[in-house]
């Protein structure tokens, strides 16, 4: 087991874990009702958005890249599908359908000009994040309603039944969990998942080894994009509307979600399943702030930065080490 | 030169449009007009663009100038608004401008001392260690104002109010400290050999140090001078706004910052930089703006324009897009 758990890949997601262990049993400790499991629940409806996201996200970072415009698309995703039902009355699965595929071609087109013109990353894709944001105020200014519309009023009633407990408008929560076990499969499992852990460790050995480097950076990109659109989704049954003013700056909370579980962003190191832990962490974070009460959420912000911050000094601890075989 | 021709570009396309756009009129004794206010409203990112390219030279980026604006802001909308803050011992500090700016430039400066810290003594990547305080500067910001947003329109004090809405010269006073901080930086940088040693962190960090340079030292120093450009726009927004917005105030102001570096011919992977281009730069993205404002067109679409401007400077500056082209218009 120690051999298991000591490998430098592995080591990250340990510390994460134990982390996480800790601040649920302290929490837990100090309030009652905090180990309750529709508080364990929460922290996932809290944070289904923004954990569909990272779990694309946790593929960019994981290839070297990095993607800042997924809380833009979310947004603009979201008004998308809800200008289409509400306003030209297409069939929901459609619009959901057409906003999906568009929003991973358009992520396959940024992954294009990062391939072919080797552009920074970073650069393109705050393109991306200054183009769906205008674009989704360009297409509504505002938020657009669903609560009328049947099929989405269905898809909102969706119960979670855990026990005798039951959690209305569980949907996202399903998506989330989708999302990350497909994540983790395709991470594990495929042949595009290990060039993706490939290309992060060394994009010249990787082409060197003759694994298709091109097409799974223009791929993780494009899987980057269809994360985001079902974080959109999930979006508009969550709050059951399109808003393209939601969720702005989410992509930063995002990347550290994914470096909080324990992935890291030079690369080629780390874990899907790490996401579920950094997104459950901060749920937790969140949640403790709720049950105390009398701190303001300044202190969300605080403690995420200095968590942040504590996982990236305790990789710095691990990597030398790497460095030095 | 490809920055300037951007900005030709806009404004060529402004004067044949409406050349009123140039008109620059007198207005209550000091000048006014659409050329004027995209100098003003430009001012902000033009003080973030200067420290953002001196850190994008040693190969960083430095993702917390918009919260460092927000806790300018906060700090100097706390000692204003908040007499039972500002009550230091016996100094009364409402009023008193340097101790104001004392303040709140001093706070700016320590966040820019953490990152400076994390970045060249703990080795942590830039983007990572500013994107903590980032984070953790809005929740900093907002602790200052014990979540409160500290209003004092009616209370404040007109040298602070003469530092966004002061004029100087017939000119607004933004605009003067840009320029000023910009002449500051271009001595500091081009006058003496610190440039050059930004320079050459960035192409080769263990290259430099090899040649004796500090290069910690070095990038603590632009991480310092940027977080103290991003405290100066904070507080020109702050006597702009008169109030402290804890949440808006700077909000994706980094990203504007990074694109006008960008734009202006900075390399992101470090070792080169322009002040003079990021300056043209942060004028380019704020000439669109008022462009697309004065057309009477809706606001967002300046976004999509800017997407657009980003991929265009990306592939102008890419090697391989270059080549390409060449190629095919000699064939």
């Amino acid at each position: 087991v120690a051999a298991y758990l000591g490998t430098r890949q592995r080591l990250p997601l340990v510390a994460t874990s134990l982390v996480c262990i800790i601040l649920y049993a302290i929490a837990c400790g100090m309030y009652a009702n905090f180990s309750s499991a529709s508080n364990f629940i929460n922290f996932f409806r809290n944070n289904a958005v923004m954990g569909i996201a990272a779990v694309g996200m946790t593929f960019v970072v994981l290839q070297g890249g990095i993607d800042l415009s997924v809380a833009s698309l979310v947004a603009c995703g979201s008004i998308s599908i809800a200008m289409l039902i509400d306003h030209s009355h297409l069939n929901p699965l459609l619009a959901i359908a057409i906003v999906v595929i568009a929003a991973t071609l358009v992520g396959a087109f940024m992954g294009c000009l990062i391939h072919f013109f080797d552009l920074p990353p970073f650069l393109v894709t705050l393109g991306g994040l200054f183009f769906y944001r205008g674009l989704g105020l360009l297409i509504n200014e505002g938020r657009v309603d669903l609560y009328s519309n049947a099929f989405y009023h269905a898809l909102s009633n969706v119960p979670l039944h855990l026990g005798t407990l039951r959690v209305s408008n569980a949907l996202p929560i399903y998506l989330f969990f989708g999302t990350l076990i497909v994540g983790v499969y395709i991470s594990l499992m495929t042949s595009f998942g290990r060039t993706v852990y490939a290309i992060g460790g060394s994009e010249t050995s990787a082409s060197l080894m003759g694994l298709p480097v091109g097409r799974t950076k223009i791929l993780v990109y494009a899987l980057s994009g269809f994360c985001s659109a079902l974080a959109a989704v999930a979006f508009t049954i969550d709050s059951s509307s399109g808003d393209s003013s939601a969720q702005i700056g989410m992509e930063l909370y995002a990347i550290a979600a994914v470096v909080v579980g324990g992935t890291l962003l030079s690369g080629g190191v780390g874990q899907v399943s790490g996401t579920l832990l950094g997104v459950m962490i901060f749920g937790i974070i969140q949640a403790i702030l709720n049950f105390q009460g009398n701190l303001s959420a300044a202190w969300t912000k605080i403690a995420v930065g200095i968590l942040l911050l504590a996982f990236v000094l305790l990789q710095k601890l691990i990597q030398p080490r790497r460095a030095s075989w | 030169v490809w920055p300037l021709l951007a900005l030709a570009g806009i404004l060529l396309f402004n004067l044949i449009y409406d050349y009123r756009f140039f008109a620059i009129r007198i207005n209550e004794g000091h000048l006014d007009g659409n050329l004027i206010n995209v100098l003003k409203n430009g001012s902000a990112v033009m003080l973030l663009s200067l420290g953002m390219t001196m850190v994008i030279a040693t190969a960083g980026i430095d993702l917390s100038v918009g919260s460092v604006m927000a806790i300018a802001g906060a700090m100097a909308g706390v000692l204003i608004a908040r007499p039972d803050y500002a009550q230091l011992s016996s100094i009364n500090v409402h009023g008193n401008l340097l101790l104001i700016l004392f303040f709140a430039l001093g706070a700016s400066m320590l966040v820019g001392v953490a990152n400076g810290l994390l970045v060249a003594l703990l080795d942590i990547q830039p983007i990572v260690a500013t994107l903590v305080m980032m984070i953790a500067g809005r929740g900093i910001a907002e602790l200052i104002t014990n979540g409160q947003r500290p209003t004092f329109d009616t209370i404040m004090p007109a040298s602070f109010g003469f530092l966004g809405r002061g004029f100087f010269l017939w000119l607004p006073f933004p605009i003067t400290i840009a320029l000023g901080m910009s002449l500051i930086t271009g001595l500091l940088t081009r006058g003496t050999a610190l440039g050059l040693f930004l320079e050459s962190i960035g192409n080769n960090a263990t290259a430099s140090r090899y040649a004796g340079v500090n290069a910690r030292v070095m990038k603590i120093v632009a991480y310092i001078w940027c977080a103290l450009c991003a405290g100066m726009a904070g507080l020109i927004g702050t006597s702009n706004l008169a109030y402290s917005d804890v949440n808006k105030l700077g909000l994706n102001m980094e990203l504007d910052a990074i694109l006008a570096a960008a734009i202006g011919g900075a390399s992101l992977a470090g070792g080169r930089f322009s002040l003079a281009g990021s300056l043209i730069g942060a004028l380019v993205i704020q000439s669109l703006t008022t462009t697309i404002a004065s057309l009477g067109v809706s606001s967002d679409v300046s976004m999509v324009v800017k997407a657009g401007v980003v991929v265009l400077v990306c592939l102008l500056q890419s090697e391989k897009f270059r080549s390409k082209v060449t190629s095919l218009v000699r064939s």
